[in-house]
């Protein structure tokens, strides 16, 4: 049963990222019963999920905050920002939970303080809804004499009422199993595999994680919604090999449900209607978007580890599409030559779908930001409008997985030192609302994003002061710095210490770590900024890591592979065109000034060729700045698969790693941002 | 080494210079024929440089400039020894490897003072069997890079 737990965990975390969604989106509108009932529905669910899987503290929390949006939702409680920074920090509880699941864990946590706020919140508006807390408590004292209908919840009744009026019939289905059963989870698996094809198992007894751990002698009894007509089920069950008895009885609501109409009748008598009009409306509703979902969704979740393992023979396929071309080069032969060429083309076609298939939209990182400024607007006690555009922007996973906690500094960053105080910002003239945008775009084989304030901007003066005093630059540098550079000096490391942080009205918290992972990543970062206006942090990034186009190059015997994207351009110059500057050589390229970098001296290559009358460059840049890499030969454009240099290996001066080429043979990978000052 | 706890285990033993030396068999992936060896720059002197192994990029290092010997034309024999420690993977060319041995635990003696030229630091003891003296490598301190300075003082 262990697969259920996957589907569990990935549909919780939908859930809980719904809730947040729709709560932030409810805190705007507060009368919005619709949305209201959206955020019940994923409550609902979630705690059905969980009590299913046997997560007693989730479902057990998720109860509470049910209790509270249903008396929101029957027009009980008013919606208020206190009460929903109680329901956040609940959904906050659940996701911890969720997460301590997905890594093994029980899902349990301390979760008596937000327990006692919820219901706090519940039972402190209205004496009704007191009473219906008790209704909850009461409820598991009802006895049958069925062992399953006496650990109902409220829930589960509430689950099989619903049922109940749409037609359906709740049986009790008995199983024993052979004694010499041998593998009885399996066959319980098995009996589940059926009965969920022909309904909705509301409860087991024992519990489904006892069963999974064969934790029960050779009974146990389910109790499932469904239309299907009870000798049917008892057949079907009976098919499960090793099964020696079942046994199907309908399952009596009577008296479970008479207890729940008298206190539904202690009730106000409309507010009893109100909810029962709610009900069907709000069942149809639902039937209405499953349905939608499962026709426009003709997707399959694949695990993340299949799509890398597939990621990884590729690459290889990729190195020995490398060797066929070399060898059919080498041979000259013509059909062989049509084949390979073909077969690159095709090849270049999977390529391209296995790295679209490990796309996923950037929306994955985007979502939690909501929820993350609304908590750091409360702390800082700003007012800030976050807009988001380009949410479905696609980017390669391996990137996603990376970008986060840099675009979390960011956005922390415009928020502390961007967006100016809501006081502040009415004596600027501006509204007291302060707005921070997150756009994502691609383009050509880039993917762009942006964080914009219309913020304070940078003072150009502070950080300039702050970054001699800080020993980023010395003073007579200052006055030659473009605004570019200026504002580039807040993302060099040493910029920020722990102590004059607050007294500077630019930024640079830690913003170096931002600038080096969004490198490391082959990415670029740059600001623009007006003062008063705001400031913009542009991030360019590549669209996938693992596969990159590369110039080949030849330096003596050695062969070293220049990614493309660094590269400007290639030039042939004679040896007479190489002028001195500084005793340095520089080169006039297109009327600027371009220093020369020898690879060979860098790299102390051992001399084996001689060096003839024109010199082969490869032009490179690194933001602003260029400079000329001195090669001996261009050997071509190729698609390689960036490896890494391991462990060993993991400080290399100016190599960022190496691939395999069509020889066989290692290449290395040059990063010409080391070789650029 | 928990190996020791044992009666004996076995081990990979290979030849540098005129001594014998031994791994233990758990740390040793392959053992491989020299073959193209790319170059890294600016790495320390014994970082021969790195391979393709089937597909993985394998740094190589060369064990006797690792122990400050002179250093050998590769011949027939010269190997490459793949070895893994923790995360590390790393090929070491050593001069022959033609045996595995059972080593009785009680046959080790813990380090000499000195040696040869190798400094006793990469040394976890010494095994005596029949006429023949095994040196048992410390492959935790061979790969270590903290004593690639006191290597050098050695060699000075």
């Amino acid at each position: 049963m262990n697969e259920y737990l996957e589907v569990f965990i990935e549909e919780s975390k939908e859930h809980i990222q719904a809730l947040n969604d729709n709560l932030l989106v409810l805190e705007k509108n507060p009368t919005d019963i619709s949305m209201v009932n959206e955020i019940f529905r994923s409550a609902h669910t979630l705690k059905g999920m969980s009590a299913t899987m046997g997560y007693q503290d989730l479902a057990n929390l998720t109860h509470k905050l049910e209790n509270v949006l249903d008396a929101v939702r029957n027009n009980q409680l008013q919606v208020h920002s206190e009460m929903l920074d109680v329901v956040f920090e609940a959904v906050d509880h659940l996701e911890e939970m969720v997460v301590d699941i997905a890594s093994g864990g029980e899902g349990k946590r301390d979760v008596e303080s937000v327990v006692a706020k919820l219901q706090a919140i519940e039972a402190g508006e209205q004496v009704v809804e007191a009473s219906s807390t008790q209704a909850v408590t009461t409820t598991p004292s009802v006895q049958t004499d069925s062992g399953l209908s006496s650990s109902l919840d409220e829930f589960e009744i509430a689950v099989l009422k619903e049922s109940e009026e749409k037609g359906f019939q709740s049986v009790e289905i008995k199983v024993s199993l052979r004694e010499d059963c041998m593998l009885k989870a399996a066959r319980v698996y098995m009996v589940f595999e059926i009965l969920e094809q022909e309904g909705e198992v509301i409860k087991s007894n024992p519990l489904v994680q006892d069963l999974e751990e064969e934790n029960f002698e050779q009974n146990f009894s389910v109790l499932l919604v469904t239309k299907t007509e009870a000798e049917v089920l008892r057949q079907k069950v009976l098919k499960v090999s090793e099964v020696e008895e079942v046994v199907v009885e309908p399952f009596s609501m009577e008296q479970v449900s008479s207890n729940q109409q008298v206190q539904k009748e202690a009730l106000a008598s409309d507010e009893t209607n109100k909810a029962s009009k709610d009900a069907p409306a709000k069942n149809a509703s639902n039937s209405k978007e499953a349905g939608n979902v499962k026709l426009g969704n003709k997707t399959i979740r694949v695990n993340i580890d299949r799509l890398d393992a597939l990621m990884n023979l590729f690459e290889e396929l990729v190195i020995d599409r490398g060797r066929l071309e070399q060898i059919s080069v080498n041979l000259k032969h013509g059909e062989l030559q049509e084949t390979v060429e073909r077969m690159s083309r095709i090849s270049g076609d999977l390529q391209n779908i296995i790295l679209n298939m490990r796309m996923v939209p950037i929306d994955q990182v985007f979502n939690r930001f909501p929820r993350m400024v609304r908590q750091l607007a409360k702390d800082l006690g700003k007012q800030i409008n976050l807009e988001i555009v380009g949410a479905e922007t696609e980017l390669d996973r391996t990137v996603i997985d990376e970008i986060g906690d840099p675009l979390v500094h960011l956005i922390r960053n415009s928020l502390d030192h961007g967006v100016e105080k809501p006081d502040a910002r009415v004596a600027k003239g501006k509204p007291a609302e302060g707005n921070v945008t997150l756009l994502a775009y691609h383009s050509g084989n880039h993917v762009f994003i942006e964080i914009s304030d219309d913020g304070a901007g940078i003072n150009k003066e502070k950080v300039i002061n702050k970054a001699i005093s800080n020993g980023v630059i010395k003073e007579d540098q200052a006055s030659s710095l473009t605004d570019q550079q200026v504002y580039q000096l807040i993302m060099e490391s040493g910029f920020s210490t722990a102590e004059t942080i607050s007294d500077v009205s630019g930024r640079g918290v830690g913003l170096d770590v931002v600038k080096n992972t969004i490198e490391s990543l082959g990415g670029t970062i740059s600001i623009e900024s007006e003062i008063d206006k705001g400031s913009v942090f542009s991030i360019q990034l590549p669209l996938t890591l693992s596969i990159i186009s590369v110039l080949l190059v030849e330096v003596q015997k050695e062969k070293y592979a220049l990614p493309l994207s660094s590269i400007i351009e290639t030039v042939v110059v004679h040896k007479d065109e190489i002028m001195q500057a500084h005793k340095k050589s520089v080169i006039d390229f297109r009327g600027k000034v371009v220093p020369l970098i020898p690879l060979k001296d860098v790299f102390q290559v051992p001399t084996q060729l001689e060096q003839d009358d024109y010199y082969s460059i490869v032009i490179v840049r690194k933001g602003e700045k260029m400079a000329g890499l001195i090669v001996d030969s261009f050997i071509g454009q190729q698609e390689v698969v960036l490896k890494s240099l391991g462990e060993y290996l993991s400080d290399v001066f100016a190599i960022s790693g190496a691939t395999i080429l069509g020889d066989g043979q290692v290449a290395l990978i040059i990063d010409s941002n080391a070789l650029v000052k | 080494m928990s190996e020791q706890n044992q009666q004996e285990f076995k081990a990979i033993v290979f030849q540098l210079q005129n001594e014998e030396y031994a791994i233990p068999v758990q740390q040793v992936g392959s053992i491989e024929r020299i073959e193209h060896i790319t170059r890294v720059p600016q790495t320390e002197e014994f970082v021969k440089g790195v391979i393709n192994l089937r597909g993985v990029i394998t740094p190589i290092i060369d064990l006797r400039k690792r122990f400050g010997m002179d250093e050998a034309e590769f011949t027939d024999s010269t190997r490459i020894i793949i070895v893994y420690m923790n995360d590390l993977e790393v090929g070491l060319i050593v001069d022959a490897a033609y045996d595995v041995i059972d080593i009785p635990t009680e046959q080790i003696e813990p380090t000499p003072e000195v040696i040869g030229t190798v400094n006793v630091d990469y040394i976890e003891g010494v095994a005596k069997i029949d006429s023949r003296l095994l040196i048992l490598l410390n492959m935790e301190r061979v790969l270590a890079s903290d004593e690639i300075d006191q290597l050098k003082s050695i060699e000075g």
